[in-house]
């Protein structure tokens, strides 16, 4: 209930269904629209002038008795009919073509769109919230500017077409049912709009059924060891419940909607019945007439029906119109300059001829820094020089902030005054792409796409050959899981890298930099999940790797880290303290009792013995 | 899993659920009664629809050209109802009358159809729901490891609806699609027997046109889904893993895969699209042509005087409302094909076996020593042994440190004694107060074992409904309480919501260290009589760590604590540690005796400590 969708309630109105902002993506195809439009109209001709095929065939055949031209009939008859199917196919396949494209070229923009989007904006939104905004809410739109356009259309002219003929055939008895158009649009809007709201109900309670099933299966683990299988059923069961509930509500409104255009179409037809009888014993009107007026009366309200419902669906589709062209129109907070972009190219097409190449030299010339989505400051006029093959520490408890300097090296944030310098010039020089190229990253939660082990190490480089992931993977001891896989380089490491365990995902992640060969390495908690014997083996690892490069280390055990250049202690979100592991412990501050806490058990209990 | 790709289950003999048709009617029960009113009231809807023709071919004989002829016994009532024919002619309104209170009759038949089915329809849908999920949580541990979650989702979700829209959907319209052709034909050869054949030719045409043809596009739409999956996977994977692509300067590459499966995905959509678009049109044009053939055989049939007009007019209308059900019949027949498949899918699910509840009744007092007594044990797929031959014996309200690398069995050995696991009676026995964990209450057993996992896992409510989620009644002071020996008091406190925080929010996330806390907290709330922590301090830095080792000790009253670290410093002050080599107990005995031995744990503790070594003076000035 409280999921990422409850924003679904919204109804947004847009100026014209929100077309206009979408223009830029549909542009291309609008001469295909005219035309799709054009057909249609003639298609909807077509529809509407079948039963007066009926009626003629009723004045002329049936009431005088005679078959002249009845071949003359058959063939125009025929021949309408082939083409207006040929018609039809052209339009619906066009339809099909421009839907599809439509969607194509706007999950296109969206995803390329979302590469250039810098790291505060997916801080403020998770996956499943964008994912929707790239997969399902593109095919909405793709769909509103085909079939719902289309729709309009065919089931608009038809009623023109319908009223027209009726008028000019008999306009006494055509007025009968004008008069009840207005009635079925009142009746027919009034039930809609209640059946908007009631189907966004039972889709948000849908969605939370799919989440609590998904819970109940994903944390069968925690559930069996809480002992919470009742509640947990318990608990379901309420939004079961209240689904069949919600539903039945909804199909009790429906039903009740199809049973008055039932009973509407009825009248209309009673009508007719009455007056045209009339008419007819009166000798004014002929039967076939009377009889082309009947179908005409049941068959009008359909269309009515269709085009309000479309029109209902245009008016929910603003929502996914307004969060996609949001998120199109959402300006990254990292950009590039054009002279830069001029210079070294974009994103899409780096022009790697004018890159120079990365040493290593990062400098922070007084840096302030406020998360873009928080409002404390977490750095303050910050000075650092990290002269290349610097090995730097960052050290501090859980949740202090001790990846904030590393998004900045990265550039995933930019300061908020101050400058970060890389070989002496401002990062903001340069591309984005400049320096991601030349860092090696690994994470404290490690991310692997699903694919062979092989395309996951060669993710920071395309062209590496298996000797050289072997000698990465020797690198940091993990040659042996991987020989133990079934296929070795070319195993599965399922979706997200499900099929492994977190530690062998940590060790693959950091093969995976290493192997990149990058100038700038920074290892963020990045063997945590790993057994002791196996991390001392990394560490013997991180020391030959980061020989020569500059490197960023963040860490929690503090073995891991006595011998770097600097050590950096983060508290509350700010750097307290700097210097090396002597420096800092001849201080007496606070890494010396992080320091000391870490290690004072022991001692003490060597003392004992 | 894999196995069941090569060869797609069926149920079969000596199941729960021998075969498709006892399943479905399972979940039936309490709902049949509605279908069977929806059978009826389609009836009366139909019946009513022919009617209308009848009255207005009448209105055209008799009353507009004054024909005479013999009418059918219920027009004929209706027609002495509303005062004859002579009448009638004078006052035709009255006829109008009558077809506007027929419409409303069938209005109301209509409603209650569709009220109806969707009443037996979400019935059925909670029934099966409900069944599924309470199934599913008391299945086997084993079983969720050996299935895809993501698999099981998909039938709890999709293949359900699949199944309601077999029952609910298609084959109550299959009923009322064959009752319609049924009467229409009825009455189509009261009329001219002779001009149905012309009308019924068309269709088994048809039928089997649309019929073969769902068939055909079902296998593409198959495609065109799994496409859709596909690129929906590549998304979804950019996405989550937006840091390392970044990381990388890899979004070229991401850009040229997307867009590569996206053009795919459209052109198949569009090849799809032009197979529908033929579809739809020449059945359009099959409809038009037969329509155009009853119109033209009807003229010359009303022209030899075989029909009358009003004939003529009714035949033409039952004809134009048979050209939609016939269409739809062929769909639905092609559909429902299909859900024999998904049907499958949860059977396998239904006729997996729960947990055994036989022979396991005993609860016995829980504060007493546990034993292993010559465990071992394998999985079922057949792979290595996990534990080998272990014996050991934790003295009740002790605390029991475990050491092991990756894959030594650790987990393993905690999840035997919560009964996760089953262990084989051949495999040796687990005893607690010499009672054979067998024999105890599943549930009474693991209510009074907490067990916090490795990866802690949290539900999508508040914070404190989190933390008192084993609680009948959610008592704030107890929560707040846990928290704190959690070491989590002061996170929860920085949150604007506080307690009510809902976890898994978006923009609320927490790190990999506060969901190991809450995971503490929730089981702490208990206090349990046996603790295990299962590595659940490794993404707590250690000063938290020994803040919560601390607060714990201070609170614990005779509780039996197992502790699974590879820290040193937490494991050392246990009254006894055992070390786990692949599956064996390679040493075992407190901190002292086991660094004395000089084995594992010595050199564990020595590489822990490397980094204290060059600077021993400074930490023992620190202590002094």
């Amino acid at each position: 209930m409280n999921g990422p969708d409850s924003k679904e309630q919204q109804i947004i109105r847009l100026p014209f269904f929100g077309i206009p902002r979408l223009y830029p993506y549909i542009k291309q195809y609008v001469p295909r629209i005219v035309l799709m439009i054009l057909m249609g109209i003639l298609s909807s001709l077509a529809d509407s002038a079948y039963p007066l095929f009926n009626q003629y065939a009723l004045n002329h055949f049936v009431t005088q008795g005679t078959l002249v031209g009845l071949k003359t009939f058959i063939l125009l008859y025929v021949g309408m009919l082939v083409l207006q199917t040929l018609n039809n196919f052209i339009t619906c396949y066009w339809c099909g073509q421009v839907e599809m494209s439509v969607d194509r070229d706007l999950r296109n923009a969206a995803f390329n769109h979302l590469q250039t989007l810098s790291f505060s904006y997916f801080n403020q939104n998770n996956v499943g919230y964008i994912h929707a905004r790239v997969m399902s809410d593109t095919g909405k739109i793709g769909v509103m500017m085909a079939w719902r356009l289309m729709d309009i259309i065919w089931n608009g002219s038809y009623i023109l077409c319908v009223l027209v003929v009726m008028l000019s055939i008999n306009w006494r008895l055509a007025l009968y049912i004008l008069a009840l158009v207005p009635v079925a649009v009142v009746l027919i809007s009034f039930f809609q709009t209640r059946l908007i709201v009631l189907n966004r109900k039972i889709r948000e309670i849908n969605s939370t059924i799919t989440s609590d099933i998904n819970e109940g299966i994903t944390g069968a683990r925690a559930i069996k060891t809480l002992v919470i299988e009742r509640r947990i059923q318990n608990d379901f069961e309420k939004d079961t419940e209240n689904m069949r509930r919600t539903s039945v509500g909804a199909t009790h409104v429906s039903a009740l909607f199809s049973a008055s255009v039932t009973f509407l179409s009825g009248v209309a037809l009673s009508l007719v019945l009455w007056r045209g009888g009339m008419m007819t014993m009166a000798q004014v009107m002929q039967i076939g007439t009377l009889s082309v007026f009947l179908s005409y009366a049941l068959g009008i309200l359909e269309p009515i029906q269709n085009v309000i419902q479309t029109f209902s669906e245009l008016i929910a589709i603003q929502v996914n119109v307004e969060r996609l062209t949001r998120l199109l129109s959402t300006a990254s907070d990292v950009a590039d300059s054009p002279e830069v972009i001029e210079k070294y190219g974009d994103t899409f097409h780096p022009k790697k001829e004018n890159w120079e190449k990365l040493i290593g030299d990062v400098e922070f010339r007084d840096v302030t820094f406020r998360y873009p989505d928080g409002d404390e400051i977490v750095l303050s006029h910050f000075d650092l020089k990290v002269p290349q093959g610097t090995n730097v520490a960052i050290v501090g408890e859980t949740g202090a902030g001790k990846s904030t300097l590393v998004n900045l090296v990265c550039r995933f944030f930019e300061p908020t005054s101050g400058t970060v310098l890389i070989d002496g010039r401002d990062a903001r020089e340069r591309s984005q792409l400049w320096l991601h190229s030349s860092i090696g990253y690994v994470l404290q939660t490690p991310h692997l796409f699903s694919g062979t082990v092989r395309e996951n190490l060669r993710y920071g480089k395309p062209d590496a050959t298996d000797e050289g992931i072997w000698e990465a993977l020797r690198l940091v001891s993990a040659d042996g899981i991987v020989r133990r896989m079934d296929h070795g380089l070319d195993s599965d490491v399922g979706e997200g890298g499900a099929m492994l365990s977190t530690g062998e995902k940590q060790l693959l992640s950091f093969a995976r930099a290493i192997l990149a060969d990058p100038r700038i390495l920074v290892l963020d908690e990045a063997t945590s999940s790993i057994d002791t014997v196996t991390e001392r083996a990394i560490q013997d690892a991180i020391k030959v790797v980061t020989k020569g490069r500059t490197s960023f280390v963040i860490a929690h055990r503090l073995s891991t880290i006595v011998d770097a250049d600097i050590i950096l202690v983060v508290r509350d979100g700010r750097i307290i303290e700097r210097g090396t592991h002597e420096e800092l412990l001849a201080q007496h501050g606070y890494y010396h009792s992080l320091f000391t806490r870490q290690y004072v058990e022991m001692s003490l209990n060597e003392k004992h013995t | 899993m894999h196995q069941q790709e090569k060869e797609p289950y069926k149920p079969g003999k000596g199941e729960r659920f021998p075969s498709r048709s006892s399943m479905v009617l399972y979940f039936l029960k309490g709902s049949t009664h509605y279908f069977l009113w929806v059978v009826f009231f389609s009836f009366c809807v139909s019946f009513l629809d022919m009617l209308n023709p009848k009255l207005i071919q009448y209105t055209v004989d008799y009353l507009l050209t004054a024909g005479q002829s013999t009418l059918p016994a219920y027009v004929g009532v209706i027609v002495a109802f509303l005062g004859g024919q002579e009448v009638l002619r004078a006052q035709i309104w009255r006829m109008a009358i009558t077809v506007a209170c027929i419409a409303l009759l069938t209005g109301i038949c209509r409603y209650l159809v569709r009220l109806l089915n969707s009443k037996g329809a979400e019935k059925l849908m909670r029934r099966m729901r409900d069944t599924l999920f309470d199934h599913i949580q008391h299945l086997p541990f084993s079983w969720h490891g050996e299935n895809h979650t993501g698999d099981i989702i998909q039938r709890c979700t999709s293949d359900v609806e699949t199944i309601k829209a077999f029952i609910a959907d298609q084959l109550v319209m299959m009923f009322r699609i064959i009752i319609l052709i049924a009467m229409g034909m009825y009455f189509m050869v009261g009329i001219s027997p002779r001009m149905t054949i012309f009308s019924a030719v068309f269709i088994p045409i048809v039928l089997a046109y649309s019929m073969f043809f769902h068939n055909r596009i079902g296998d593409a739409f198959r495609h065109a889904d799994e496409e859709e999956g596909a690129l929906s996977a590549i998304a979804q994977e950019n996405l989550t893993g937006v840091r390392v692509v970044r990381a990388f300067g890899r979004e070229i590459y991401e850009r040229e895969r997307f867009e590569t499966k996206n053009e795919d995905y459209t052109r198949m959509w569009i090849r799809l699209m032009r197979l529908l678009a033929g579809f739809w049109c020449s059945n359009d044009l099959i409809s038009g042509l037969q329509i155009m053939l009853v119109t033209v055989v009807g003229a010359v049939f009303c022209v030899h005087g075989d029909i009358t007009v009003g004939q003529y007019i009714a035949f033409v209308s039952y004809n134009g409302m048979l050209t939609w059900p016939v269409r739809g019949l062929g769909r639905v027949i092609s559909e429902m094909s299909k859900a024999g498949i998904s049907i499958d899918r949860i059977c396998y699910i239904m006729n997996a076996r729960v947990e055994g509840t036989a022979g396991e009744t005993r609860k016995p007092p829980m504060d007493r020593d546990i034993a292993f007594d010559h465990v071992s044990y394998v999985y079922d797929n057949g792979s290595a042994e996990v534990l080998h031959d272990v014996s050991f014996r934790i003295k009740a309200g002790s605390t029991v440190g475990i050491l092991g690398g990756t894959g030594s069995g650790k987990s393993t050995m905690m999840y035997l004694l919560d009964r996760l696991y089953e262990l084989p009676e051949e495999h040796g026995s687990i005893t607690i107060g010499d009672v054979d964990i067998r024999e105890i209450d599943r549930y009474y057993l693991r209510s009074h074992i907490g067990l916090v996992l490795q990866e802690p896992f949290l539900f999508s409510r508040t914070l404190s409904e989190n933390i008192s989620i084993t609680q009948s009644q959610t008592d704030m002071n107890k929560v707040r309480h846990a928290a704190r020996i959690a070491a989590l008091d002061e996170t929860i406190d920085s949150f604007s919501a506080g307690y009510e925080t809902f976890v898994g929010e978006r923009g609320v996330t927490l790190s990999g260290g506060q969901k190991q806390r809450a995971a503490i907290a929730q089981m702490l709330v208990g206090m349990p009589t046996i603790m295990i922590f299962d590595d659940s301090l490794s993404a707590v830095d250690t000063e938290t760590d020994e803040r919560i080792r601390t607060a714990l000790q201070e609170n614990l009253t005779g509780s039996t604590v197992i502790l699974i670290s590879h820290r040193i410093t937490t494991l050392m002050h246990a009254d006894q540690i055992i070390v786990l080599d692949r599956g064996r107990i390679a040493e075992q005995g407190d901190h002292e005796t086991l660094l004395q031995k000089n084995g594992i744990y010595r050199r564990i503790y020595d590489i822990q400590m490397a980094g204290a070594d060059g600077n021993s003076g400074a930490s023992t000035e620190a202590v002094s």
